[in-house]
This record gives C-alpha cells, sequence and structure tokens, in this order.
C-alpha cells in the first residue's frame, strides 16, 4: 500500500478555498502540542490566543488596527506574487514610507502648517515605498539580479536609515535622548474615527484598497494581464503582455502600499518616529497574502486572522508568561502549511494498492 | 482471467506455431485514477518481425511502451519475455534484459559530443576509448554514419537520431522500440532508416515501430496492432490491408475528407516578408537568413522541414513575439509591421496559432473564456476602458465550440483539462472567428485525433476561400499536399522558393528538407559550403 500524489485535471475550487482552514487547523494541532511541551494548559493558551481578543471593544479595535498595514501591504505583494515577482523587501518600503511621510511631519513641526500636511504625508510616503521597491525591481529587468535578494538585503538598509535620523538629525530635543522625533502636530496625525477609541481612518483606506484590488484582478484587462503573466509567461507574450513592465508596475504598487502603510502607522497609532515601529509587518504581510490565497476578499479575512494572533500573543504573554516570540514560531507554522496545502488544489491524495490481483496469482 | 482470450487469437501468419514469442503482454492494464490507459491488452511479438503499433494520440499506445520499458508499472496483467514472466523494476533493467528503445524525443545534451552523449547513456564499464572504437563499430556497420567528437548542437536532427538508435544497438537488443521514428526525417532520410530497420530484422532481432503513418506501416511492417481508446482492436498484416482499412481501425469509423472549396481567387498580397534575417536569441538557435516570400489573399503557402530549421524562429518574427529592427521586413496588409507588438499586428488583421497549445497557445489553468481574451483584447471589442467585458468572452468560447465542434464538459472549462484535439480546435477557431486578414499557423494538427484534424484542415481552407492569406508550417507533407497552394521548406534557417503544389513531389521536397538544392549547379556548391 503506498500514498501517492494524483494530479487532478482540473484544479478543485472546494478545496481552494479550504486549504486555508485546513493549514490553520494543522497550525493549532501543532501549537498544542508546543504549548504542552511548555509546560502550559493548552486550552488555556489557545483561550487566550483567540478567544479573548474578541471579547471587548479595545481588543477588538486592537485588531483592526494591526490588521491594517497586513491588510495594505498583502494586497500590493499578492500583485507582485501573482505576477510572478517576488517582492520580500516590504517591511523596508514600509519603513521607507514612514521616513519620508515623517519628514513633512517634522520639518512642519510647531509651523502653522494647515490641513495639507496629512494627505502630501500620505502621498510622498507612497511615492518613497514605490520608488524604494523601484530598485530591486529595475535590477531584476535591467541585470537579472535576483529580486528575492535584493528586495530582502533592502530592508536592512532601511531599518538602519531610520535608526540613524531618530538618533541624529531628527531626534527630538526634549525627549531625555530617546531615539525618537516628537510626537506630530494634530494636522499631521491619522484622525481616530471613534474619539477615545483606538481605529483610525487608515482602516477605512485599507478597506478601499481591497475593493480597489478586487476590481483590478477581477474586472480589468491590467488584472487579467497580472493573472496571465504570471499563470503562463510564455502564452503572456504571446498575449503581447511584456513581463518586465509588469514587474516594474507590481513593485511600484506594492511599495506605494507598503510606504502608505508605513506613514499610516507613524501618523496614526505610534503618533511619532521611532525604531521598532513595525513587529515585522512587511514580513508577516507575506504569509496575510499566501493565507489570503493571493485574493483580496481572502487577504483582508487573513489579516485580521494574523492581526489576531499579535493580539492574542500580547495577551497570553500577560496572561501565562508565554513568550512573545511564540507568535512569530505560530506565524512560520502557518505559512508552513499553507504551502504545504496548495499543493492539493492540484492533486489529491490517493491510496495505492499495487498489482492486488497478480500478487497474488504468484506468490 | 484474460488466458481464454489470448488463446483464441490467431497467430499472424501462422508462422509462428510452436516457438513462444520474444515478448508477450497478456491483460496489460494500466490505470491513471479513473482514466483506463491500456485496458487489457494482449500483444505477441516475435523475433525477426517487425510489429507496427497503430493508434490515434491517446489511444494507449505510449502507456503500453513505456509499461514494456519498464518506465511505468502496469496496474494488472502480465508482461512475458522469452516465455518467462518479467517484473521490469525499471529501464536499466529492460535494457539488461535486451529491450531497447528510441524515443521520439531524443535525451541528448547538446554541449557534449556524440561519445559523452553515448557514454552516459550506457550502464556499461567500458573505458571511455574502447566505448568510442565500438561506437564507430557500430555506427559503421549498420550505415548510420556519426563523428563521435561532433558536439550534438552542431547535427541535424536525423542524425541526433542515429545518435539515440546508435547507442541503443551498442546493447545489443534482441527487441527494439521506436516511437515515431520518421516524425522528424526527412523522405530520403526515412528510406535510409527503413534498410537499416530491415537488416536488424534479418539478424533477428524484433521491432516494435510506433507509428501513424500507414503507408509506412504497409511497407516496413509484418504485422501491426491497433489500438484505439486504450483497448486492442485488432492484429493483422498490414501489407494485407489498405490504408484506408487501417485508418477505420484507429479511428473507428470514416473520416470526413477534406474539400477544397471551389471558386478560390488569389488577391492582393496580405503578408509580405522582405529579406528577413535575425540573429539566434539564445545558444545553438537556428539564424534566420534573408528570408523573402509574398503571401496573397485566397492562398495557403505551405512551409515544410524538418523539425528545428527555423519555424519556430520564424514564427516569432511573423507573429511579433521578437521584433525586427527593420520595419520593411515583415508587411501586414500593406504597412510595415516588423517592428509592430504582437498585439499591434493583431490589430491590423493578423492572427496566430502556435505550436504549443498548452503553455503558448493558451495559459494551461485559466477557463477557456480567459484563454479567449487572451488574444481577443487585442481587437475583438472585448475589453471597454481597460474593463473585461466577460459576457463578449464567452460568447467568442460558444462560438467557437459550436463552429468547430469543441468537446468540452462544461461551457468554460480550463485549457489544460480539454483534449489535444479539442484544445486545438477551440484555439484555431478563437482565431479565425477574429475574421482575420492573415493567419499564420504553425503545426496545426500536431498530436491531434483524425476527426479534429480534419475539421482544422476545413477551417484553414475554408478562410483561404474567405479571402484570408494562410501560411501554414508543418512537418507533415500529407498535410501540405492537402491544403497547401504552394510549398515551401526551411532548411537551416533559409526558406527555398516556393514550389507550386503540382510541383512539389515528396522527393523534390525531401531533397531540400535534406538541404540540397533542386538546381544542379548550386547543389554543387553547397556541397563545397
Amino acid at each position: 500500500m503506498q500514498l501517492v500524489l494524483e494530479k487532478r485535471a482540473e484544479r478543485s475550487g472546494t478545496i481552494a478555498l479550504v486549504s486555508p482552514l485546513i493549514a490553520i487547523g494543522l497550525t493549532i494541532v501543532t501549537m498544542v502540542i508546543l504549548f504542552a511541551i511548555l509546560g502550559k494548559n493548552p486550552l488555556l493558551a489557545l483561550h487566550a490566543y483567540f478567544i479573548a481578543p474578541l471579547t471587548d471593544s479595545y481588543s477588538l479595535q486592537e485588531i483592526a488596527v494591526k490588521a491594517t498595514p497586513l491588510v495594505m501591504i498583502a494586497i500590493g505583494l499578492s500583485l507582485c506574487y501573482l505576477a510572478n515577482a517576488w517582492n520580500i523587501g516590504a517591511e523596508g518600503q514600509f519603513l521607507i514610507g514612514a521616513v519620508a511621510g515623517s519628514w513633512i511631519a517634522v520639518k512642519t513641526q510647531g509651523t502653522d502648517a494647515g490641513a495639507w500636511v496629512l494627505p502630501a504625508m500620505l502621498v510622498l510616503a507612497a511615492a518613497a515605498g514605490a520608488l524604494y521597491a523601484l530598485i530591486p525591481a529595475i535590477c531584476k529587468v535591467k541585470f537579472g539580479a535576483s529580486e528575492i535578494l535584493t528586495s530582502l538585503m533592502l530592508v536592512y538598509v532601511a531599518d538602519l536609515f531610520l535608526d540613524y535620523l531618530v538618533r541624529g538629525p531628527w531626534r527630538d530635543p526634549h525627549g531625555f535622548n530617546f531615539p525618537t522625533t516628537a510626537e506630530f502636530d494634530p494636522v499631521a496625525t491619522v484622525p481616530l474615527l471613534i474619539e477615545g477609541g483606538r481605529l483610525h481612518l487608515g482602516s477605512i483606506i485599507a478597506l478601499l484598497v481591497v475593493a480597489a484590488a478586487a476590481i483590478l484582478l477581477g474586472r480589468t484587462i491590467k488584472g487579467f494581464e497580472i493573472r496571465v503573466v504570471g499563470a503562463a509567461p510564455r502564452a503572456a507574450r504571446f498575449g503581447g503582455f511584456n513581463a518586465n513592465q509588469l514587474i516594474i508596475l507590481t513593485f511600484a504598487v506594492s511599495g506605494a502600499l507598503a510606504g502608505l502603510a508605513g506613514i499610516i502607522e507613524v501618523a496614526g497609532p505610534v503618533g511619532h518616529l521611532q525604531p521598532g515601529i513595525s513587529p515585522g509587518y512587511g514580513f508577516t504581510a507575506i504569509i496575510v497574502a499566501f493565507l489570503g490565497r493571493l485574493n483580496p476578499l481572502g487577504i483582508l479575512i487573513a489579516g485580521l486572522f494574523l492581526a489576531l494572533t499579535f493580539i492574542g500573543g500580547e495577551q497570553a504573554q500577560i496572561a501565562m508568561k508565554i513568550p512573545l516570540d511564540v507568535t512569530k514560531v505560530f506565524q512560520g507554522i502557518l505559512l508552513f502549511y499553507v504551502l504545504a496545502c496548495d499543493s492539493l488544489i492540484l492533486y489529491r491524495f490517493k491510496l495505492v494498492f499495487p498489482n492486488r490481483q497478480v500478487a497474488s496469482g504468484t506468490h | 482471467m484474460q488466458a481464454h482470450q489470448r488463446m483464441l487469437d490467431p497467430t499472424p501468419n501462422g508462422l509462428h506455431s510452436g516457438e513462444s514469442p520474444l515478448l508477450q503482454t497478456l491483460g496489460l492494464t494500466k490505470r491513471y485514477g479513473d482514466f483506463l490507459a491500456n485496458d487489457s491488452i494482449d500483444i505477441d511479438i516475435w523475433p525477426k518481425e517487425i510489429h507496427a503499433l497503430l493508434g490515434e494520440n491517446g489511444a494507449g499506445k505510449s502507456t503500453l511502451v513505456k509499461a514494456i520499458y519498464g518506465l511505468i508499472q502496469p496496474s494488472a496483467g502480465e508482461i512475458r519475455w522469452q516465455g518467462e514472466r518479467i517484473a521490469l523494476s525499471g529501464p536499466s533493467e529492460a535494457r539488461t534484459r535486451g529491450i531497447g528503445m528510441v524515443f521520439q524525443h531524443f535525451s541528448l545534451f547538446d554541449n557534449l559530443t556524440v561519445a559523452e552523449n553515448v557514454a552516459l547513456g550506457l550502464d556499461g564499464k567500458e573505458s571511455f576509448k574502447d566505448m568510442s572504437a565500438r561506437l564507430e563499430q557500430v555506427s559503421k556497420t549498420y550505415g548510420l554514419p556519426l563523428d563521435p567528437r561532433r558536439e550534438v548542437w552542431q547535427l541535424s536532427v536525423g542524425e541526433r537520431q542515429r545518435i539515440e538508435i546508435v547507442r541503443a544497438l551498442m546493447q545489443d537488443p534482441k527487441f527494439l522500440i521506436l516511437d515515431e521514428p520518421t516524425a522528424v526525417l526527412t523522405p530520403q532520410e526515412a528510406d535510409q532508416l527503413f534498410i537499416v530497420l530491415e537488416r536488424l530484422k534479418a539478424e533477428g532481432r524484433a521491432i516494435l515501430y510506433i507509428s501513424h503513418k500507414l503507408e509506412e506501416v504497409k511497407r516496413l511492417c509484418d504485422t501491426a496492432t491497433i489500438l484505439r481508446g486504450g483497448k486492442k482492436v485488432d492484429t493483422c498484416n498490414p501489407r494485407l490491408e489498405t490504408a484506408p482499412s487501417l485508418a477505420r481501425m484507429m479511428v473507428g469509423g470514416e473520416i470526413k475528407e477534406v474539400k477544397a472549396p471551389a471558386g478560390r481567387q488569389t488577391t492582393v498580397p496580405r503578408l509580405v516578408v522582405n529579406d528577413l534575417s535575425l540573429a539566434p536569441s539564445e545558444a545553438h538557435g537556428v539564424r534566420l537568413e534573408h528570408i523573402s516570400f509574398e503571401l496573397k489573399g485566397g492562398e495557403i503557402l505551405g512551409i515544410a522541414g524538418v523539425a528545428g530549421n527555423g519555424q519556430d524562429e520564424l514564427f516569432a518574427a511573423l507573429s511579433g513575439e521578437r521584433l525586427s529592427r527593420d520595419p520593411g521586413t515583415v508587411v501586414i496588409e500593406g504597412i510595415a509591421a516588423g517592428h509592430l507588438s504582437i498585439t499591434q499586428r493583431r490589430k491590423l488583421g493578423a492572427a496566430f496559432v502556435p505550436e504549443e497549445r498548452l503553455g503558448h497557445g493558451t495559459a494551461p489553468r485559466m477557463k477557456l473564456s480567459e484563454n479567449a481574451l487572451l488574444t481577443g483584447h487585442a481587437a475583438s471589442g472585448m475589453v471597454h476602458h481597460g474593463f473585461i467585458d466577460t459576457a463578449a468572452t464567452l460568447k467568442t468560447v460558444d462560438r467557437a465550440t459550436e463552429t468547430f465542434d469543441v468537446r468540452k464538459a462544461k461551457r468554460d472549462p480550463e485549457a489544460a483539462s480539454l483534449s489535444g484535439g479539442n484544445l486545438q480546435k477551440f484555439i484555431v477557431g478563437r482565431e479565425i472567428l477574429r475574421n482575420p486578414a492573415v493567419l499564420v499557423v504553425s503545426q496545426p494538427t500536431w498530436g491531434v485525433d483524425a476527426g479534429a484534424a480534419a475539421v482544422i484542415r476545413q477551417a484553414l481552407l475554408d478562410l483561404a476561400t474567405a479571402g484570408a492569406a494562410v501560411l501554414v508550417t508543418s512537418q507533415d507533407l500529407d498535410e501540405l499536399a492537402e491544403i497547401a497552394d504552394r510549398i515551401a521548406v526551411m532548411f537551416h534557417g533559409r526558406l527555398s522558393a516556393p514550389l507550386a503544389r503540382s510541383e512539389a513531389t515528396r522527393e523534390k521536397l525531401g531533397l531540400l528538407m535534406g538541404g540540397s538544392s533542386l538546381e544542379p549547379k548550386e547543389a554543387a556548391h553547397a556541397v563545397g559550403a
């Protein structure tokens, strides 16, 4: 008896929907084992992770706040991945966007600059993120450099650049030497949706981005171009689509969205520029993109789910002294299972009993 | 279980009574999921026999020989070798036992020499020097001339096939399987191959000869086993059959005859190629050299030639997948288009059907409607202000389905789920429904069942009758003879002057395909070069 993977005649639509759920199920089983090994009660830990955050308004808002950058970045990444362009450097584009937008906030600090400040910050952040993402894209198209490596390496460049600015030229003179800029002025801050709450305008922008991506991919010829270049490059060339132009375009768009997410995070929940503004949003968004099946609606759901693990992780740390790093372990295992379960869309498991009749005849 | 069936099987010619066959399959069955690729096949192969295996694409020929060569394990049934039941662990065991195989697609390394390639394929432990000497000796003995020191990329397709045959012969097989060996040969090269095969037969070896060229089988083979839909239809003596009777057994019915509609008239030139030269885009690619021809509306020009002589490069240059620096090299509908993209050429009224159906002509995992959009977005009203008109794409699918009898499980399945013939009908239909002024089509019926092939050829003829200019590249000379008004031959990136169909005999075309010139003076020149 033998277990074989058998190719399906046509991709299974049901499995395409169910596979992320199977992956989540397998991840939870693995986590239960991990909690048990750590000597924690698995049921209580799962409760802290997945149930407790859903029970109070503050945590629910916090989930939406955390999901906002994840969803925005993941939408951009999904466009890249659909087109077979591998942008791994969204974290860097996020940070550069945050830096570029903050530049306006820092320069207008304490002046009587008007309502144009925040929109200008958003535009500049998106432009900076796009330009930063174009570096690996152009290296790929012109010189054939692996965009996976170059985009990833630029993350550390952006990280250190931000570090330099907040420890050096932009440091708040009244900040007791902490590496941070001064708190942004109100005109340089993303407005809250509910007075005294956590939810801010960025979440609305993220929803608009999801809707725009759904229309782009489902209804427009550009979206079709993105999908066909990734799915069948030679057929795409035959269709008259230029893969190199598309690498440039998708990198620029995903860089812009990551940059936008960066400034919204800084000018929103954080309120000033400082190191550590991202708990790895740019990397977690990769998981969000794949868990969401590179589908805008799927990404929205997956973004909320991954945000839940961030909040749940904090609660589990407070309530049960489970290390915060377990959240990252959880996210890593989840990506692993998501990719593994994807093979079930094109293949199915089958038990094979080779040559049953024949074997009984001779031996 | 299947034994009684076999006993009733008449031995062809009654020649072999008393002896046991060299190789025998009994109730050989191979199942892929719910699909029976081979359904209880019995076949007997005797020494000193050239045994044809006939059948359409998908009839189960490849599955059967793969099982015999140990590449796949049968799901049920057995294989007997010299009367003894065997279970082959893999091709190397098959070779050790004396079963050799020459595949249709060669497995050779372009950058290695002939001798190095042969050494890689042999399991023995002899020194490279001894092996090279033996290689030269075997190639001389059988009249298969090969220079062991040459690198494979310099060789013609026919020479490459010789490497594969010599490699198989160096293991002194008792039984040799050849998968469509003449598909890549000129008629003259095929004749030479037949002499070699006759000689192998005279030495007492058996040959299983897979083909769908019926005249060839009648000429060469002693026995023919016909498969259809995974089942054995019959075993017969092909010399006692006619080509139509063999075809009927293969197809299971009559094939519709292709008829050139009356009243076809040539009009203005719609596709003109002027002195087109193009450097190869990849290492060991073919350089196109000074290609010129003119194609009028209402006319079908056939381009014959052995694969790999620049046909793919010509297709890319005509379609715009590769651009030419000089716009005037390709003129579509009177407009210089050498520098224009494939989309712009489509807007001028050109349509293209590439050789590869999956991955080039269509995106395999996308729906037919999306594949209609793939080429239709240029000029078929499927896109308005950047938005896709899904109804229009579905309408194209429905029209192609209806007009060209595309059979599929649902209205809009993925391209990869269609059979080769039905997908090809869809692709050809998709392009013809755009009413092109110029249609460039490469290997239109390659690997397609006879019914679909007839539909496609008829469609090309009808399109020409309606006034379009049609350029057909094909390796199948019978196909070109059936539909083309003129036939030119590609060799080493050059295109011969077209011959009218009445002048284009197999012999003349064969000479051109082998690189000879039809004019004696130039022929002497060519040998010198």
